[in-house]
């Protein structure tokens, strides 16, 4: 391996491909379970991102360490292994040190196991990338990730309760008195498929990366 | 080294399970008597704030010992059985025989040495339990608060019943109509008539939830009639007398 700066234009790619261009959900249509699930709140859309930044940057430094030693026909199970064990420990640590967060999240902690991210950068990338770069891409994937859950989280939240991290803001704005209402439809599933709709569809009015031709 | 002949493939995969099974178990072990901890200070968090007192759930220990001061455990007939009402897991209990059920109760005595009895809540939301507290004021009738926990309830709507705003209401409604009977709180969808003592208001899109909260409360405190019915106070004559007089001013 040759060495190259830690962060040479190469790697810096690996963390801001994700965010635009090369983006989890917006584009490679991954992890969109859980960008429904968890963005009725702001709150645990933050939780949720950074739980998702831990397992996946450090998931992908191990397999990526491991990737010369792990037999190719059980390579998926050993990839769900490794993110399976951080998901538990990721759980039982917010369970005994930040209660408050994990009575939030529960469900959906152990739901990480299932994001599709995690699994596909682990295959994609790391399985073929040294640990550096490939904690890079964790990096970047996570971002990407995480920027769209609070993007469509700030959306519902404000739209569907009139609050932003649980403070009231409308109220205290004093919309209510000209006869706003909270709209209850943002806080079924269906609003987020389509605030992530909307997401995509401006960000592909303005990339012209993504435009496909005929 | 040939990373795809079979016995490497098993020897492989023995290997990490025993790894990962280790460090599994070191961490739970190791964890586990923070995460107790935690469990046990939100119930008595919980517990304090049915009668009206906020802690933090860290600082919980000491106001508890000071307001709570009995934790009895009773049967379905209303006598005192041994054992603390703390260690009872009201999940557990709800699965046996009626007969055979547990019931615990605790007893607070606030500084102004009022007394209130404090019921344990645990029933059905939509998508997993509910549980909370509900004190009665010393005639055993009048509610002094009541707190809602839930597991999973649907955020923004039936996770609401943990908000102030829902549990407040609770406040002074009342478990026995004017005959005696027992009618319980409903929690009533559309919302409660004006001025209501045996109804608060529901959540709007809470339905199930908020139904949930009303047959939790109704089966729940049912079970402790026969205690309560013995601790009612004796209906003192001079109230009823004066209660009589200010009617005939009005």
């Amino acid at each position: 391996m040759s060495r190259e700066a830690l962060f040479s234009k190469k790697n810096k790619l690996l963390l801001t491909d994700p965010l635009d261009d090369n983006n989890p959900i917006t584009v490679q249509v991954l992890g969109i379970c859980s960008a429904l699930a968890i963005t009725v709140q702001l709150e645990a859309a933050v939780v949720m991102a950074l739980s998702v930044l831990f397992v996946l940057s450090v998931a992908n430094v191990i397999v990526s360490l491991m990737r010369n030693l792990i037999p190719s026909r059980i390579r998926i199970i050993v990839q769900l292994v490794v993110i399976a064990t951080l998901v538990i420990l990721v759980d039982e640590v917010l369970k005994a040190f930040v209660y408050d967060v994990s009575k939030e999240l529960t469900v959906f902690v152990g739901l990480i196991i299932t994001n599709c991210i995690i699994m596909g950068r682990l295959v994609a990338f790391a399985s073929a990338n040294p640990p550096w770069e490939s904690f890079l891409d964790g990096l970047g994937n996570s971002f990407g990730y995480g920027w769209i859950l609070v993007a469509v989280a700030f959306i519902r939240e404000l739209l569907g309760s009139g609050t932003l991290f649980g403070y009231p803001v409308l109220e205290n704005l004093g919309i209510y008195e000209h006869g706003y209402e909270n709209n209850g439809m943002m806080i079924l599933p269906p609003m987020a498929l389509v605030t992530v709709g909307i997401i995509i569809w401006i960000q592909r009015m303005r990339n012209n990366k993504l435009i496909e031709s005929n | 080294m040939n990373v795809n002949k079979n016995s490497y493939t098993i020897g492989f995969a023995s290997i990490m399970v025993i790894i990962v099974a280790a460090l599994l178990a070191y961490a739970s072990i190791l964890l586990t008597p923070y995460q107790d901890r935690n469990i046990e200070l939100e119930k008595k968090q919980n517990i304090l704030q049915s009668v009206g007192i906020e802690v933090e759930r860290d600082n919980s220990e000491l106001p508890y010992s000071k307001y709570i001061k009995e934790e009895i455990v009773l049967n379905d007939n209303g006598n005192i059985l041994d054992g603390s009402a703390f260690d009872i897991d009201l999940g557990d209990e709800l699965k046996k025989d009626i007969k055979n059920q547990k019931l615990p109760l605790y007893i607070s005595m606030l500084e102004d040495s009022s007394k209130y009895f404090i019921i344990p809540l645990r029933g059905k939301g939509l998508w997993g339990p509910i549980w909370g507290y509900i004190s009665l004021k010393e005639d055993v009738n009048t509610v002094f608060g009541a707190v809602f926990a839930h597991e999973k309830e649907t955020p923004g709507l039936g996770a609401e019943i943990n908000q102030t705003f829902f549990q407040e209401p609770f406040k002074d409604q009342r478990i026995f109509n004017e005959d005696n009977e027992f009618v319980s709180i409903t929690v009533k969808k559309g919302g409660a008539p004006e001025g209501s003592i045996h109804a608060v208001d529901a959540i709007s899109g809470g339905t199930i939830t908020s139904d949930g909260v009303t047959d939790m409360i109704k089966e729940r405190v049912s079970r402790y009639l026969p205690y309560l019915e013995k601790n009612k106070p004796v209906v003192n004559d001079t109230l009823v007398s004066v209660n009589l007089i200010s009617k005939v001013d009005e």
